[in-house]
C-alpha cells in the first residue's frame, strides 16, 4: 500500500533462560559460547527443557502480591516482559496513552492444578464408570480454584496486563500455535499501517516447565527424547522440539506518531504474511512459504539478508524449512541463518515475537549472532545485515515470515 | 437511488449475504426463528453427565448425531461446520470446498477432558508411575495421537479450512465471551482494508461438561434455578441470579457490498461498525463506572458513524448475572441518553442460555434475522422487572417493529468488550 504508515518496534521486552531484558540477550546470544544452551534434563525425564532463569523478580513491574496471586507462571513472566516493553518504549505508566494502546497477545493455555488432577486420577481409577461422575463431580467442586481456571484461560494473560500496566485500548488473543504469534504481529501492523492504530503491544509468553503442556505436545509426538542437540540435528532421529519458557512483547509504533514523541526505533517491520498449506505432500510447506515471500514484496529484493529461523525441529516442517532458506539463500545474497530455537528452546505461541525481538536487536546493534549450532548450516558472517527475515513455521500448521528491517537502511531507499 | 458502495468515511460497506445458527433450540435459522418468537426456552436438566453434587444442573445443550460420543473438540466442531455450511449455501459464494476468502473463528479452550484423562491414565503404557508422569508415559506410547487435536489450538479452524475450503491463515480468536463479535469485528476490518472481498465468520462454543459447568460454578456465575431450567435465565429482572451455560454456533458469510453486488447476491444486511474497549478493573467484573462498556459502545457507534438517535434496538449481552445486566444497562444510559426509553432491548440469552465464546456470533445473526423479518425475539422469564435499570425491555413476547440498525453487545470475563452496530440494506 503506497500511503501505508510505517511500522516501527520501538520498545522490547524478554525474559528466558537467558536472563531478562535486551541487554541480558544480547550479551549472552552475541557471544560464541552459547551453543552449550541452558537447560534443565533432571526435571521432566526423558525430556529436556530451558527453564526460565533463575532470580526473575516481578514484584517491580506487578507490584500488587493480590495480582500475582491471581496469576500463573505464564501470566507473571508475560506481564513482567510486557513491563519491560512498554518501560523500553519510555511509555510504562503514561497511562493516558495507554488507554490508547492495543493489546494483541497469542496464547494457548495456562497451568493447570497437576497435584489436584494427579489426585483425582488415582481416586477415579479405583471406581466403577457409575461411581466416577459423580466423585469426580465432588472432587472438582472441592478442589478447583476459581482462581486458577482464570490462571488457565487464554486470554486471561491479555486481561492482567490490562489490569497491571493499563493497556486498555483494545484487547485481542489469537490461538494456534506457533502462528499465532505471526498473525498477533500482523493484525497489528496492519492496522498502524492503515492507521487504525498508533501504538500496540503484541507478543506471547509460554511456561515450558509443566507436565501438562508436555503431555499435550507429546500427544501429538512432538516431543524431542533424546539427549540434547541442536534445532537442524534432530532430523534423522525423527525431530522433536525442546520447549523453552520464555515470554517476549514488542511495541508497535507508527513511525510518526514515535518521531512526535522522540521516540527512537530499533527497526521496522517491513513485510509480514502467512498461510496455511494442507501439509499433505512432501514440498507444500516449501510452496506455501514461497508464495508468503512473494506476497510480502520481498520476492523480488537483492539486498543482503540475513535469516533468523523460528524452526522448531519439529519434522517434515524444519526439513522442509531448511529446503526453502537454502534455495532462497543461494539465489539471493543471504549472509547467514540462525535457529534461535537451539538457543532458547522452542516457546510455541511466544516464538515469533521472540525472533522478531532478537532480529531488532541485532539490526539496532549493527551486527549479527554467531552460530548457534557447529555445522555447515550455521556459518559465521562478517557482513552487517540491513534486513533479516524471521520465519515461523508452525509445528503443524502455518506458514509464515516477516522481514525485519534496520530504519536508516530504509530512510535511504536500501530497500 | 444509488446505493453507495462505500461508506461515510469512504471506507467500502461491509455485507452479510448468508448466515448459519444451532443452539439448543434448534438447528438452522428456520427452526430457532420460529422458536425464538415463539418464547421457547432451551435450557433443560443436563443428562450429558451425572450431575448429583452440583449446584447448577441445567444447560442449554445441543444434542449431537446419536452415533457421535461427546467431547467438546467434536461438537463445537460439528456445530460450527453445520452453522458456516448454512450460511455459505445461503450465500451462494464460491463452490463447493472453495470458499473465496479467510475463515475467522471464535473457537473454546483446546483441553483435555476427564474421560481422555482417565484413558490414557489407564493404559498399560506408563501404569509403573503416577500422575502426569503416568499420562506422559501413555502419551509417548504413541497410540494417543488421536486425542492431539484437543489440545491443539489451531485444530477447530484447520478442520473448518479443509472443509470448506477458505484461503489464507485462518485466525482463530479468543476474547472470551466476546469472540464471536471478534470475528465480526476483525473481518469487517480486512475487508475494508482490501486484504479480502469475502470472509467465513464462525463462533462455537459446546463446552458443557462437568469441568467447563463447575469453573464457573465456583465463580458464582451460574444460576442455581434448576427446578424450572426454562425460568432461570432472566436478564434484567429483579430475581436474576445468574447466567445459564450454553452451546451453540453462528456463521455470516460477509463481503464487501461490491463484491455482493456483482455476483448478485441477496443482501441480508450490513456491519456498519464495531467497537472495542478493554477493561482494567478486574478479571471478572468491569469498573464500576462503565467506562470500558461505554467506551466500547461509543467506539462502535463512532465507527459506524451512527447517532444515537439511528439505533432502534439493542440486542444486549444480558447475561441475567446481577453484575453485567446492572452495568450494560448503565452503560447504555450514558451512551444513547434520553434515546435509550424509546429503543426496545431484549436479551436472547433468557431463551438460549449463554454460548460464551459463540454469543457474539449467534447474537448477530438473531439480529440480522430480527432487522429481516421486522419481529423482536422476547426476553423471556421478564415478570419482576428490576426497577434500577431503566429499559425497555421485550418482555416475554416478541414484538413487531421496523428495525434499522440495531446496537449488539458482548461482554467478557478479562475486560473484554466488543459492540456492533448491524443494519439492514442500505
Amino acid at each position: 500500500m503506497a500511503d501505508a504508515v510505517d511500522v516501527w518496534v520501538t520498545g522490547i521486552g524478554l525474559v528466558s533462560s537467558l536472563g531478562e531484558g535486551t541487554e541480558a540477550h544480547w550479551s549472552a546470544l552475541s557471544s560464541a559460547g552459547v551453543t552449550v544452551p541452558r537447560i534443565d534434563v533432571d526435571r521432566f525425564p526423558p525430556y529436556c527443557v530451558h527453564p526460565l532463569a533463575d532470580g526473575l523478580n516481578v514484584n517491580r513491574l506487578i507490584p500488587s502480591k493480590a495480582d500475582q496471586k491471581q496469576m500463573g507462571m505464564w501470566q507473571r513472566q508475560g506481564v513482567h516482559a510486557a513491563g519491560l516493553a512498554l518501560e523500553d518504549a519510555g511509555v510504562l505508566g503514561n497511562e493516558p496513552l495507554l488507554d490508547r494502546t492495543e493489546l494483541v497477545v497469542a496464547a494457548g493455555n495456562g497451568e493447570r492444578d497437576e497435584a489436584l488432577d494427579s489426585r483425582i486420577l488415582a481416586s477415579l481409577a479405583e471406581r466403577s464408570a457409575d461411581e466416577a461422575g459423580s466423585a469426580l463431580n465432588a472432587t472438582l467442586m472441592a478442589g478447583l480454584r476459581p482462581t486458577l481456571y482464570l490462571g488457565e484461560l487464554s486470554n486471561l494473560l491479555a486481561g492482567n496486563i490490562q489490569i497491571v500496566l493499563k493497556v486498555t485500548g483494545s484487547s485481542r488473543t489469537l490461538k494456534g500455535e506457533e502462528i499465532a504469534g505471526l498473525s498477533a504481529f500482523e493484525d497489528a501492523a496492519r492496522r498502524i499501517e492503515t492507521g487504525d492504530a498508533t501504538m500496540v503491544l503484541v507478543g506471547g509468553s509460554l511456561n515450558a516447565e509443566r507436565h501438562d503442556i508436555l503431555l499435550g505436545c507429546e500427544l501429538g509426538g512432538n516431543l524431542w527424547q533424546q539427549p540434547f542437540v541442536p534445532v537442524w540435528q534432530r532430523a534423522e532421529a525423527g525431530g522433536g522440539f525442546v520447549l523453552g519458557s520464555a515470554a517476549a512483547f514488542v511495541v508497535l509504533e507508527a513511525a510518526p506518531h514515535a518521531e512526535a514523541r522522540g521516540a527512537k526505533p530499533y527497526a521496522r517491520l517491513a513485510g509480514i504474511g502467512a498461510n496455511r498449506a494442507r501439509r499433505e505432500a512432501k514440498g507444500d510447506i516449501q510452496t506455501s512459504l514461497a508464495g508468503v515471500l512473494e506476497s510480502i514484496g520481498f520476492a523480488g529484493s537483492r539486498a543482503p539478508f540475513a535469516m533468523l529461523s523460528g524452526a522448531s525441529g519439529v519434522e517434515p516442517a524444519t526439513s522442509e524449512e531448511l529446503a526453502f532458506l537454502r534455495s532462497i539463500g543461494s539465489e539471493r545474497s543471504a549472509t547467514g541463518l540462525r535457529a534461535y530455537g537451539t538457543a532458547l528452546g522452542h516457546a510455541v505461541e511466544a516464538h515469533f515475537p521472540l525472533g522478531v525481538a532478537l532480529a531488532c536487536l541485532a539490526l539496532h546493534r549493527s551486527a549479527f549472532y554467531p552460530p548457534f549450532e557447529s555445522s555447515d548450516i550455521e556459518q559465521p558472517i562478517e557482513s552487517v545485515p540491513d534486513s533479516i527475515l524471521v520465519t515461523c513455521v508452525g509445528h503443524w500448521r502455518g506458514e509464515g515470515l516477516a522481514i525485519v528491517e534496520r530504519v536508516s537502511a530504509a530512510a535511504e531507499g536500501a530497500v | 437511488m444509488t446505493r453507495a458502495l462505500t461508506d461515510r468515511q469512504g471506507r467500502p460497506v461491509i455485507v452479510v449475504t448468508g448466515m448459519g445458527l444451532v443452539t439448543s433450540l434448534g438447528w438452522g435459522k428456520s427452526q430457532n426463528w420460529s422458536r425464538l418468537i415463539a418464547g421457547h426456552s432451551g435450557v433443560t436438566p443436563i443428562t450429558r453427565f451425572p450431575t448429583d453434587g452440583l449446584r447448577t444442573t441445567i444447560a442449554g445443550t445441543i444434542e449431537a448425531a446419536a452415533s457421535s460420543t461427546y467431547s467438546a473438540f467434536a461438537l463445537s466442531l460439528a456445530i460450527a461446520e453445520a452453522a458456516a455450511d448454512e450460511a455459505i449455501t445461503q450465500a451462494g459464494i464460491g463452490s463447493p470446498g472453495r470458499f473465496p476468502g479467510p475463515l475467522l473463528i471464535a473457537t473454546p479452550p483446546s483441553e483435555l477432558e476427564w474421560p481422555q484423562l482417565r484413558k490414557l491414565y489407564e493404559a498399560a503404557a506408563g501404569r509403573d508411575k503416577s500422575g502426569y508422569e503416568r499420562l506422559l508415559g501413555a502419551a509417548r506410547s504413541g497410540t494417543f495421537s488421536e486425542l492431539a487435536r484437543h489440545i491443539e489450538f489451531a485444530s477447530i479452524a484447520d478442520a473448518v479450512q479443509n472443509h470448506f475450503g477458505t484461503t489464507g491463515e485462518p485466525l482463530s480468536i479468543c476474547t472470551a465471551c466476546a469472540s464471536g463479535a471478534s470475528t465480526l469485528q476483525m473481518a469487517a476490518e480486512r475487508l475494508r482494508r482490501g486484504d479480502a472481498e469475502a470472509a467465513l465468520c464462525v463462533g462455537t462454543d459446546a463446552t458443557v461438561h462437568p469441568e467447563g459447568l463447575i469453573r464457573f460454578s465456583l465463580l458464582s456465575a451460574l444460576s442455581t434455578r434448576n427446578d424450572a431450567p426454562e425460568q432461570a435465565s432472566r436478564p434484567f429482572t429483579r430475581s436474576r441470579d445468574g447466567f445459564v451455560i450454553a452451546e451453540g454456533a453462528g456463521a455470516l458469510v460477509l463481503e464487501t457490498y461490491a463484491h455482493a453486488k456483482a455476483r448478485g447476491a441477496a443482501i441480508l444486511g450490513v456491519v456498519r461498525g464495531a467497537g472495542e474497549k478493554a477493561d482494567s478493573f478486574h478479571r471478572t467484573r468491569s469498573k464500576p463506572d462503565g467506562s470500558a462498556m461505554i467506551g466500547a459502545i461509543s467506539k462502535a457507534l463512532r465507527d459506524a458513524d451512527a447517532t444515537p438517535e439511528e439505533i432502534d434496538h439493542v440486542n444486549a449481552h444480558g447475561t441475567s448475572t446481577p453484575e453485567n445486566d446492572k452495568m450494560e444497562a448503565l452503560s447504555l444510559a450514558a451512551v444513547l441518553g434520553s434515546r435509550l426509553a424509546e429503543v426496545p432491548v431484549t436479551s436472547n440469552k433468557s431463551q438460549l442460555g449463554h454460548t460464551l465464546i459463540a454469543a457474539g456470533a449467534v447474537e448477530a445473526v438473531i439480529a440480522f434475522l430480527t432487522i429481516g423479518n421486522g419481529v423482536i425475539p422476547p426476553t423471556i422469564n421478564h415478570n419482576d422487572p428490576d426497577p434500577d435499570l431503566h429499559l425497555d425491555v421485550v418482555a416475554n413476547t416478541g414484538r413487531a417493529a421496523q428495525v434499522r440498525t440495531v446496537l449488539s453487545n458482548s461482554f467478557g470475563f478479562g475486560g473484554q468488550n466488543v459492540c456492533l452496530v448491524l443494519a439492514g440494506e442500505p
